[in-house]
């Protein structure tokens, strides 16, 4: 609502589009402290928002300018309500917030900034649950916010979606913050586990804004809505509710969701063109890959292997040759797997990358090293970057002391695209 | 619920006063309160009517009928934000049934006054 209502308003009163809303959502809470939620809460919210809307263009239309190409309709009384009427229908909110989207990946911003402006503006997360979901500062996220505000505010109006100028780059911007969006959910660091879930949840929403329309809808914009699909399908095997880390085992699977695996699939198939390798197609292609075991034992991981391969020529990059060299140490055994290990190019700069020692443990207790592996995963340990990751790796180390069998892997590695070592 | 017998009167709950310009979050946690309040009383047979919140600015009409002013202008805590209407064997008990009102944890208050029984 706060993108529809800039839109009237202009980008300059981007802060009165705000307050309406605030205001809307306030209103219907004093209201339903009384008489309960409504069965549609959405539906009140919205009429509630578009009255207070009306109001406020009424009030301050001697003291502030609107939009240009809405002026006209805002001075007289038989255009003003039917104006903002129109703007309130399903297809217009969607649209301006895939504008606003587009708005907030201004080239000017960090994607951290670029993030949190989606989340604030597009998704209607206060500062309070931004600064939670990526574990700053509640001071500091509103200083960042304020700030991109400030920048954004120097579009004179919602960046417009015609394929036009800077429309690529644009998209290739968005497409980035709603991966990393995606991927602070999955492996951010946030205890919640329901606002991590959520922002998971927001990055497939607004991504699915993007597969709507016909100009953003590209085979790479395919890739990676199916990879959020896959990886949300797995996310209740992933973490419990107490947003601790679980090992990947055939019990976890089994929680995997079915329907977004498919709806993963489907569009995966779509987005495949001849030729055309990018980034999110092979994490995709790996991620469906994971998805299509029954088991982990079932896991293709010769297909794995190979993608990892493609990856690398891609990007090659000592994080994805580390990711290549677990699906190794599955495939032929984890003999290979620290061979792999050791060739590394570049191998020292995952010395502080508790997943290069986690991997290390995983071969060799898999080889029945336990006192190798117990260390490895102790150094692993105390290089984790979050409560979280430091309890599943102790738990790991843990495990070579029991007299257990070589247990399942780990959690899958981090996104070989944004983990950085 | 709706109890028939002839030893229960109607009070009338007035809410004055009470913290406003909370953050949304803050305002939704209240909102649970009060909902989770007078569902309580709701389920133990007082809820009459849950009533409705009031708007700030209104009208005073006076003098006959022939001043109209804008108002009330009464002081911050002495103003009327809602009401509710409550059955209860007698002051006593309405006025104890009002101690979980969440007005009071934002400083506010609740004026508990009988409906006249004929």
């Amino acid at each position: 609502m706060v993108a529809t209502l800039t839109r009237l308003f202009g980008m300059h009163n981007l802060a009165l589009a705000e307050d309406v809303v605030q205001d809307a959502f306030c209103r219907a809470l004093e209201v339903w402290k009384f008489r309960g939620i409504p069965d549609n809460p959405s539906a009140w919210l919205m009429a509630t928002a578009k009255r207070r809307a009306i109001d406020a263009l009424r009030r301050e239309k001697t003291a502030r300018t609107f939009a240009p190409e809405f002026e006209r309709m805002f001075a007289s009384e038989w255009t003003l309500a039917p104006t903002v009427a129109e703007a309130f229908t399903p297809e217009s909110l969607r649209d301006d917030q895939l504008r606003m989207m587009f708005s907030c990946c201004h080239p000017r911003l960090s994607e951290p900034a670029q993030i949190a402006l989606i989340l604030h503006l597009a998704c209607g997360f206060s500062v309070r649950e931004i600064a939670s979901a990526f574990l700053t500062g509640f001071a500091a996220t509103e200083k960042r916010i304020t700030r991109a505000k400030t920048v954004l505010a120097q579009s004179e109006r919602l960046f417009e979606i015609d394929g036009a100028g800077d429309f690529a780059t644009r998209l290739s911007a968005v497409r980035r913050a709603l991966y990393l969006l995606f991927n602070e959910g999955y492996h951010g660091a946030s205890p919640s586990t329901a606002i991590r879930t959520e922002l998971c949840r927001e990055a497939i929403r607004l991504s699915e804004l993007l597969l709507d329309h016909p100009l953003a809808a590209t085979a790479e914009t395919r890739a990676l809505y199916a990879l959020m699909c896959f990886g949300a399908a797995r996310l209740p095997g992933r973490i419990d509710a107490d947003g601790q880390l679980l090992a990947l085992d055939d019990r976890g699977r089994s929680r995997w969701n079915r329907k977004l695996i498919a709806q993963g699939r489907r569009q995966l198939e779509r987005a495949a063109e001849p030729g055309e390798f990018n980034e999110y197609l092979i994490e995709a292609a790996i991620a469906g890959v994971h998805a299509a075991a029954p088991t982990g034992a079932d896991t293709d991981w010769a297909a794995i292997v190979s993608l990892y391969d493609a990856l690398l020529r891609l990007r090659p990059s000592p994080v994805v040759a580390l990711n290549r060299a677990i699906a190794v140490a599955r495939h032929e055994g984890p003999e290979r797997g620290l061979e792999e290990i050791a060739a590394i190019p570049g191998r020292e700069r995952l010395n502080d990358y508790p997943f290069l020692w986690a991997a290390l443990g995983d071969c060799e207790l898999r080889l029945g090293r336990t006192a190798a592996a117990r260390d490895h995963f102790g150094a692993a340990a105390r290089l984790a970057r979050n409560p979280a990751e430091r309890r599943f790796l102790e738990r790991r180390a843990a495990t070579c002391d029991a007299d257990q069998p070589a247990t399942a892997c780990g959690p899958m590695a981090p996104s070989p695209i944004t983990a950085k070592p | 619920m709706h109890r028939k017998a002839t030893n229960v009167s109607e009070y009338l709950y007035l809410y004055r006063g009470g913290e406003t310009g909370r953050t949304p979050e803050q305002a939704e946690i209240m909102m649970q309160k009060w909902m989770s309040w007078l569902q309580g009383l709701g389920e133990r047979g007082h809820l009459k009517d849950a009533g409705q919140p009031l708007e700030r600015e209104g009208k005073i009409v006076s003098g006959k009928g022939t001043t109209i002013t804008d108002g009330p202008f009464a002081e911050a805590k002495d103003l009327i934000g809602g009401y509710t209407l409550v059955e209860a064997k007698d002051l006593t008990e309405a006025a104890e049934l009002s101690k979980g009102c969440p007005i009071f944890e934002v400083g506010g208050i609740v004026e508990v006054r009988p409906i006249i029984k004929m």
